[in-house]
């Protein structure tokens, strides 16, 4: 794959043999992915297709074995720390801190990004209210709704500014009210701040709803990728993504991804939810 | 022209320096405003860890006095052992802090940090401090009990400042050694049975309960190696009228910095692994 400047503007994220072991199994095996900047780009796949392990490596949480990724032009490998600085990221669990009010939680965030006091409460005033959460910035996050807690933690992820933000399952374990608001506001991301969004789901209708772009990953390789509506076509006149989802990953049967306790704490922070 | 003019290179690397150390102070400071703000909010658990101190000082103090048996020079016994009850306290509140860390690992709250641009030795300095501010609530409790038990204590500006130093400087190493454990255990169950296995060893290898010289040869070994030693023998010489430093406090000091810094390198490094 040739390797130029004007590619990594054009791309928001752009992996070359991406590849990562947990002993000797490869989660994510020789991943090339392409992401136009600007893009809601949806990873859909089974547990245990390697969704997950391709953000941690994304969003520098987790060395790759071998390969190379560039996020918002800066290779995660090589310079990890302004990797960091140019992305948000809202992780699967639950993520704020329900001992904290909204505010506490976003201040917290700016200072950890070094954000100048003067821009501080501005910023988190203009974030919240975005998200539709500054009448709620005083009140404790335990108090809120599972739909509140993950728009307060896409709001901390906007905090900074970033250039590509990551959702690890956005709306996993959220009542259709509060998943239609997230997709709303996802949505509005890309319309009103022109952000490149990248996010992991098992919601065939989500995918279909909110993202340009698809990549169905299975068994940590990428086995189909482009637009819905040309993933969909592929497998005929009358599929939905359901039905492109078994033709391409070949199962029906759900296995949960991740260790005992990685199951465990999804759980829990399913049920914390409601 | 000024020194910075003339060599501009070494000018630049200066304030790179300069941002980069405002940069760990700030983002450590966050850290320890964070968990100021959760213990003001529940305050329970400060109360709650008030129980142990008292229990050793009021009940196996007084009694161990009468026993006679244990040599303390100039001092008696509970006002002896007040120092190194403070220092156990310290010891096990701290101990058990990279349990939070495994909860918050559960919750995503650390992936969340992990995937800011904060030094990660920021992050661990941060923890490090607010376990040391939990700590000084434990000194509030011992010295308000050996106050109601008439055990004449050390009141001057330079014995509770160095007491101070000594509580901040004794919870941040025993924290950072925790998040260590959690680092390297990551889950609960085994974390609490590490914890439970190297508290009480940590807590007899040390001068707390008993002097020095009542200790078996190996065992004395062992307390030099100790960092729970130096810091009783601190608060020893600092906080009890008549109270004696065995090493001084220059060596206190030094060994319990030095050992902090190492944690807290160790522990910056593989701070990351706890997610994986």
């Amino acid at each position: 794959m040739s390797d130029s400047s004007v590619d990594l503007s054009r791309y928001a994220v752009r992996t070359s043999q991406l590849t990562r072991y947990y002993g000797s199994l490869a989660a994510v095996d020789h991943l090339g992915l392409e992401i136009p900047s600007g893009e809601i780009f949806g990873l859909l796949g089974p547990n245990g297709a390697g969704k997950t392990t391709t953000i941690k490596m994304l969003t520098t949480l987790l060395p790759p074995s071998s390969g190379s990724a560039f996020v918002a032009g800066f290779d995660v490998s090589v310079d990890p720390v302004q990797v960091r600085r140019h992305i948000g990221y809202v992780p699967q669990l639950l993520s704020a801190d329900g001992a904290l009010t909204a505010e506490e939680n976003m201040t917290l965030s700016a200072r950890l990004y070094s954000m100048p006091r003067s821009e501080r409460a501005g910023r988190i005033r203009e974030a919240l209210r975005f998200m539709d959460l500054e009448e709620f910035a005083g009140k404790v996050v335990q108090t809120y709704s599972g739909g509140m807690i993950r728009r307060l933690e896409i709001a901390q992820a906007l905090l900074h500014r970033p250039d590509v933000i990551f959702l690890d399952e956005p709306t996993i374990g959220l009542d259709p009210m509060a998943r239609h608001a997230v997709w709303d506001r996802l949505i509005g991301l890309r319309k009103e701040l022109g952000l490149t969004v990248l996010l992991t789901t098992h919601d065939m209708e989500e995918a279909d709803v909110l993202c340009d772009g698809l990549a169905l990953m299975h068994h940590g390789k990428i086995v189909v990728t482009g637009t819905p509506a040309a993933i969909k076509a592929a497998v005929g006149p009358e599929a939905d993504l359901d039905d492109a989802f078994v033709k391409f990953c070949g199962e029906t049967i759900e296995e949960e991804e991740g260790e005992y306790r990685h199951v465990r704490a999804r759980r829990k922070s399913i049920r914390q939810r409601g | 022209m000024s020194g910075q003019d003339e060599n501009p290179s070494a000018s630049a690397a200066d304030n790179i320096i300069k941002s980069g150390v405002m940069a760990f102070i700030r983002q450590s400071l966050a850290i320890v405003d964070t968990e100021l703000r959760k213990i003001a909010r529940d305050p329970t658990e400060l109360f709650s860890r008030a129980a142990q101190p008292v229990l050793w000082l009021m009940v196996f103090g007084q009694v161990f006095e009468r026993v006679h048996g244990i040599p303390t020079g100039r001092i008696s016994y509970t006002a002896f052992m007040s120092p190194g009850i403070l220092a156990q306290s310290i010891l096990f509140s701290a101990i058990f802090y990279g349990i939070a860390v495994i909860w918050e690992r559960d919750l995503g709250i650390v992936h969340k940090m992990l995937v800011s641009p904060a030094y990660r030795s920021s992050l661990v300095m941060g923890k490090a401090i607010s376990a040391g501010v939990r700590g000084l609530s434990q000194a509030v409790i011992v010295y308000a009990v050996v106050f109601i038990m008439r055990i004449k204590l050390q009141i001057n500006a330079a014995s509770l400042l160095g007491v101070l130093a000594a509580v901040l400087a004794g919870s941040a190493i025993f924290a950072t050694f925790s998040l260590l454990i959690a680092c390297v255990v990551k889950t609960r169950e085994r974390f609490l049975g590490i914890g439970q296995l190297l508290t009480m060893p940590l807590f007899f290898a040390s001068s707390a309960i008993y002097p020095l010289e009542l200790m078996p040869h190996w065992l004395r070994i062992v307390s030099r190696l100790n960092p729970l030693t130096y810091l009783v023998d601190a608060l020893r010489g600092l906080m009890i009228y008549g109270g004696q430093s065995v090493y001084g406090f220059g060596t206190d000091f030094a060994v319990l910095g030095v050992v902090f810094l190492v944690l807290l390198s160790i522990t910056s490094k593989i701070y990351p692994r706890i997610i994986v």
